[in-house]
């Protein structure tokens, strides 16, 4: 396993049933990047990242976080799950939510103090939800509870953050806010990877991107990578994104769809 | 025979509130990790427990035949796990299925023991229903060690049952065993179980986990007030079913206690002050009449636009036939006036004031804002 990476994955196969839902994928991270992974529905993109964090069981392959295995590595990398898959009525506080992040450091029994409350509130600061801290979590926006995960992840003070779909369903003033962290992250040295819907930003938002649908396609630098040639591959040409971005530029050829310009 | 009354009396309250307390606090576990009728399975399975270390020890001894008990209930839900884990079988298809087998071979080997000729086995079918008169002091003390085991074990790990009940996904990434946390807590249930089945029985038992956590959950938005006003409601229906069993003869614990569980249920989800069902039909309520004299304020202000020559004044009959909702038109025109955005001249005609007029503007706006 290469030590220069921050993710070194090697022939990563995850199948639940017959079928593999992710089939032999090589994924490498070189450490201070920001890397969108991009895909058609079904195409794994959550998979891989719950199969780099050990959640789910690798079929076959296997994972280095520079240089070592996930279980030895875990304090490195900090997680954004999908803000769908918890019961938001659940009875507890925004505050309590975001102190999540540091119980792993903290390890078995050993209950947060106040530095790790410090902490917390650092985070809900940087998120723009200090004031919220003391409320209950049902009473948040999709938005806000999108923001709390990442504060949540933020304490965790980790080097690599993983990030299952951060825009999904949240206002544009969120959406903002969360890329000016993620970039403030990366000018730190920090590695981010977030499973990406909206194409439209990808170019904008990362400086690389990986092409998923249960092989990879392609990854690398977004100006090498995210041609329309191998979105097509990862998309199998059903995409009216690709039309969009044909017919707007000249040099293209024009789509079939009999549209004149 | 005073004397006694009041012994018993004093020996089945002060067990029952232990119970209620134990259960409670647990329940709110079982509640929040939405699994309810995992309770159930695992009472129903202590049945044949029960029976057969009757069979094997011939003892009646609560304490080997609750060990009976939770070795069944703890095996009954290690099968629902296992199930769950390795098949496509839903959770609750597999705990109905575990239910109904481990309390159908119960059934079967009580009713076998019960025709035998053995006089011993007299008084076995209690756990089925419960029987509160009928706990000794021995009954107590095992509440009291199973319990305070429980709560302590609770206390301990309070921070990783949050945090693996909440989001067991991320918990996992943060290196914490989701098949740790999953066996402990379904320990605590079965020990919570255990304690409760001479009293309730093994078939009302659940109902000693789930109804007080669902009351205390209407009352408050934190885990740790949960847990407590969950143990001070198992407490206080556990008491007042208990006495009324023991006050009205051939009435069984269970369900005495059950009653009163369920009365404390059904007074949280009508009375408690922001879940409740009478809070959030007033506060509908409420959002209603607000918005109708949102309504009324802009009829007002357009009757005025329409109205150039500066006649601003219009009577409550002109005012009621260009108005597009209903309601009484009185009480509405005095809470315009209490807001000061409406007044009454003194030929009884209403009018917008400045401040109304204002209101108006800004809502119509807003509406422009929406569209």
């Amino acid at each position: 396993m290469n030590k220069e990476l921050a993710i070194d994955a090697e022939d990563i196969t995850i199948a639940y049933h017959e079928k593999p839902v992710i089939w032999d994928v090589d994924f490498q991270v070189p450490p201070g990047i920001m890397m969108a992974i991009v895909g058609p529905n079904g195409a794994g993109k959550s998979t891989l990242l719950k199969g780099i964090l050990g959640l789910v069981k690798l079929t076959a392959g296997k994972v280095g976080i520079f240089g070592d295995t996930y279980e030895r590595q875990r304090k490195l990398v900090g997680y954004v799950p999908q803000r769908t898959g918890v019961d938001w009525d659940f009875p507890t506080t925004v505050l309590d939510v975001v102190l999540m992040g540091t119980y792993g450091r903290l390890g078995w029994i050993k209950r947060p103090g106040k530095t790790e409350i410090y902490q917390a509130t650092e985070a809900l600061e940087k998120v723009g939800m200090r004031d919220y801290s003391t409320r209950q979590i049902s009473q948040l926006s999709g938005g806000q509870q999108q923001r709390v995960f990442l504060a949540r992840a933020l304490t965790q003070d980790a080097e690599i953050f993983l990030m299952d779909e951060p825009f999904q369903g949240v206002d544009a003033a969120t959406e903002r806010t969360i890329i000016a962290i993620l970039k403030e992250l990366k000018h730190a040295g920090k590695t981010v990877v977030a499973v990406h819907h909206d194409l439209q930003t990808v170019p904008e938002y990362f400086d690389w991107v990986t092409l998923l649908n249960v092989r990879r396609i392609a990854g690398g630098p977004v100006k090498e990578i995210f041609t329309n040639e191998n979105l097509r591959k990862t998309y199998g040409g059903k995409l009216s994104f690709l039309e969009e971005k044909e017919s707007s530029s000249p040099v293209e050829i024009t789509p079939s769809k009999g549209e004149q310009p | 025979m005073i004397f006694l009354a009041d012994y018993t009396l004093k020996i089945v309250a002060l067990g029952s509130a232990l119970l209620g307390i134990v259960a409670g606090s647990l329940g709110t576990f079982a509640v929040l990790r939405k699994q309810s009728l995992l309770g159930d399975s695992i009472s129903h399975a202590a049945l044949p427990g029960i029976v057969l270390a009757f069979m094997i020890t011939g003892s009646k001894s609560s304490l080997i035949l609750l060990l009976g008990a939770a070795v069944a209930g703890w095996i009954g839900s290690y099968f629902i796990l296992g199930i769950i884990r390795h098949s496509r079988i839903s959770s609750d298809g597999a705990q109905g299925v575990i239910l109904s087998v481990f309390f159908g071979i119960g059934l079967l080997l009580l009713t076998y023991i019960q025709s035998q000729p053995n006089a011993a086995q007299a008084g076995l079918d209690k756990y089925l229903f419960g029987q509160a008169a009928a706990l000794l002091k021995e009954d107590l003390w095992i509440t009291v060690i199973f319990g305070t085991v429980a709560i302590i074990c609770m206390a301990l790990f309070w921070k990783e049952f949050k945090l693996m009940t909440f989001d067991p996904i991320y918990g996992q990434s943060l290196g914490f065993s989701e098949r740790a946390t999953d066996l402990m807590i379904t320990a605590l249930i079965v020990i919570a179980i255990v304690t409760g089945l001479s009293t309730v029985g093994v078939i009302l038992m659940s109902s000693m986990l789930i109804a007080p956590a669902s009351a205390a959950r209407q009352w408050t938005n934190k885990m740790g007030a949960m847990v407590v006003l969950s143990a001070f409601f198992g407490a206080l229906g556990g008491v007042a079913g208990a006495l009324l069993s023991s006050l009205i003869p051939n009435l069984p614990t269970g369900p005495a206690i059950v009653l009163c569980l369920t009365a404390i249920v059904i007074l949280s989800l009508l009375l408690s002050p922001n879940r409740g069902i009478l809070a959030r039909s007033a506060q509908r309520y409420r959002n209603r009449f607000a918005f109708s004299l949102q309504k009324l304020l802009l009829d007002l202000y357009h009757l005025e636009e329409n109205h150039t020559d500066g006649e601003r004044a219009h009577s409550i009959k002109t005012i009621s036939l260009i108005r597009s909702r209903e309601g009484n038109i009185r009480i509405a025109l005095q809470a315009l006036e209490s807001n000061n955005w409406a007044t009454q001249t003194d030929e009884k005609l209403w009018t917008l004031t400045q401040d109304g007029r204002i209101q108006a503007e800004k809502l119509l706006n807003k509406g422009e804002e929406n569209l």
